[in-house]
């Protein structure tokens, strides 16, 4: 285990701060949650609460980035992708706006919040919107990668944060590369295709299905907007199965991108594990992870389930 | 007129209320350079109700942003000219609006902004009275005062009608057709009860428009923000299309834009008829 995302997004941000003076942290009145607190007691001045006004707040960080600054937001990713998309979609989508978006508790992993909170939609909705750059790290160290590439690069970027740590995917020597996909796991027979968190469970659940005999291979979507359809492709080509897994609705996310890719340069069996056309609910991580299916040995299950079936096939 | 009559889609009723607050400002109060529209230390602009973009178009050409003969290609596809304004095609916008109640946020940011960099500009942000419904705008007017921003103004352009509206009880005052959009409601004591300066003027009145922005501005080193309500007349200036709501988004026909070109005493800016 490593620190949680939301602490290494807040500590990057301090960090590059020192560098880059026209960083901002604008705040929708979460920053304890979020941890934009730390920034507000390092950089007093750099952060701008803005209260509990979202949709204002994205309007504020598209007017100070016209002067140059490079706004960071921080809030809840639900209340990003949701109650101010139009702000997002107008103002700083459609101008490429250079604001960042530091979606925090996304997923269904958000502390005991319930459906009101868990972001199962925002990565169908920010892909959809042209010009977004959509990021969901898997670790600490690709989290703070991902903060320094978005920090560093003009335009707008939705960084899907999770609430909670995860194991390490990464060393240090790991650098951030928008649109690559990442070989994790080798395998001949099914390739597990994951992003965030969900990587991590996918590995171990990889892990499980070796144990029984089944080869799955792992591949990390950290960047689904852009992507390396073709790199995405050649890793799905020799396989028997593709399976996507994710927290996130099956619906035009990570399953959906796969999806289209497989769609169009050449048709897999596909499975997409994730949250099926329904809400989440307050509960424990582990509760939450069994009853979507996306605990390791739920995936492993699903996946030899499918893959027995598929060999049935041929 | 010309130039939605030309696209045969477009906004007449608001961009003619706000004609002579767009005159005033870009003639008058914006310290602007057209020939230079990234100057840094220009006085900034937001068109909030972004479907006048008609409106600003005129005004921008002819103040020498852009050859006013480029107003005809309005709508038209490849324009710089779009039907809401976008920023990313025409160099003098300072946002893209269209969706209303975002602009005055924007304006905050640039406002907050050009305070931190010490910036000596004004900004003016331009809503519609029916756009006050927008839940964003009260967002935005709380945290302008939370900011102390008096380097930042809202100009309402109090028209008295909206696209639809409701239709006005018997025996209510108004101005249109329908029911005024702030029927009801007391907006200077809203704002002012937000924490704004209110000024209140007849915005078909040059002289008091004039003021009004300069009195805005001189208390931008205050840490009030200003509103100024302008009284104005939908479809101003055009007999047949004054006080009707249905001149929100109408197209006129060719006789009409006749008419409404002898009423005005004016022939197309630049000539003749594209």
């Amino acid at each position: 285990m490593t620190a949680a995302m939301r602490d290494v997004w807040a500590n990057t941000l301090i960090d590059l701060a020192a560098d880059h003076p026209d960083l901002l942290v604008l705040d929708g009145d979460l920053a304890t949650s979020t941890r934009a607190d730390r920034f507000a007691v390092a950089y007093p001045d750099r952060f701008l609460e803005m209260g509990i006004a979202e949709q204002n707040m994205v309007g504020v960080a598209t007017g100070l980035a016209t002067l140059g600054y490079i706004p960071w937001l921080s809030s809840f990713a639900v209340f990003f992708t949701h109650r101010a998309v139009d702000q997002i979609r107008v103002l700083v989508a459609q101008t490429h706006a250079n604001v960042k978006i530091g979606a925090a508790y996304t997923g269904l992993l958000t502390g005991f919040t319930g459906k009101t909170h868990q972001d199962v939609e925002d990565l169908a909705i920010m892909r959809a919107m042209p010009g977004m750059t959509v990021l969901a790290p898997g670790d600490a160290i690709e989290c703070e990668a991902a903060v320094r590439w978005a920090t560093a690069t003009h335009g707008p970027v939705y960084l899907r944060l999770a609430r909670d740590a995860g194991p390490d995917l990464f060393d240090a020597g790991y650098r951030f590369e928008p649109g690559r996909v990442i070989r994790l796991r080798e395998g001949s027979d099914v390739l597990m295709i994951s992003t965030g968190l969900q990587s991590a469970r996918c590995l171990a659940a990889a892990g499980i299905l070796g144990s029984a005999g089944l080869s799955a291979g792992v591949l990390h979507v950290p960047s689904l907007k852009p992507v390396d359809a073709p790199a995405l492709m050649d890793a799905a080509r020799s396989v028997r199965l593709v399976v996507t897994a994710e927290e996130h609705t099956i619906f035009g996310g990570l399953g959906g991108l796969v999806a289209e890719i497989l769609g169009e340069r050449g048709p897999r069996r596909l499975l997409r594990i994730g949250i099926r056309d329904t809400w989440g609910e307050s509960a424990p991580n582990a509760f939450l992870l069994e009853r979507h299916g996306l605990s390791p040995e739920r995936v492993a299950e699903r996946v030899a389930q499918e893959f027995s079936g598929a060999a049935q096939l041929g | 007129m010309d130039s939605v009559a030309h696209s045969g889609a477009g906004h007449i009723g608001g961009p003619l209320s706000a004609m002579d607050l767009l005159v005033a400002l870009f003639f008058r109060v914006l310290r602007i350079r057209p020939d230079e529209p990234g100057w840094p230390d220009r006085d900034r602009f937001i068109l909030s109700k972004g479907h006048s973009a008609i409106g600003l178009y005129v005004v921008m050409a002819l103040r020498g942003y852009f050859p006013v003969d480029e107003l005809a290609t309005f709508d038209a596809g490849d324009s710089r000219l779009q039907g809401h304004p976008d920023m990313t095609r025409l160099p003098g916008l300072e946002a893209s609006t269209g969706s209303l109640g975002q602009g005055l946020s924007v304006g905050i940011g640039i406002a907050l902004g050009a305070r931190m960099r010490g910036l000596g500009v004004h900004t003016f942000v331009m809503l519609g009275d029916g756009e006050t419904q927008e839940g964003m705008v009260w967002e935005s007017v709380m945290v302008a005062a939370r900011f102390g921003l008096g380097n930042l103004t809202a100009l309402v352009d109090c028209n008295g009608l909206q696209q639809y509206g409701w239709p006005r009880p018997p025996g209510e005052v108004g101005r249109g057709d329908r029911r005024d959009p702030l029927a009801g409601v007391q907006l200077r004591d809203a704002l002012e009860a937000f924490g704004w300066r209110v000024l209140e003027i007849d915005g078909h009145d040059a002289a008091a428009i004039v003021a009004a922005c300069a009195n805005a501005r001189d208390a931008g080193t205050g840490s009030q923000p200003t509103a100024i309500l302008a009284r104005t007349v939908k479809g101003r200036g055009v007999s047949f299309a004054e006080g009707r709501y249905e001149w929100h988004a109408r197209v006129a026909t060719a006789d009409e834009v006749a008419a409404a070109r002898e009423e005005l005493g004016t022939e197309r800016p630049g000539g003749a008829r594209p």
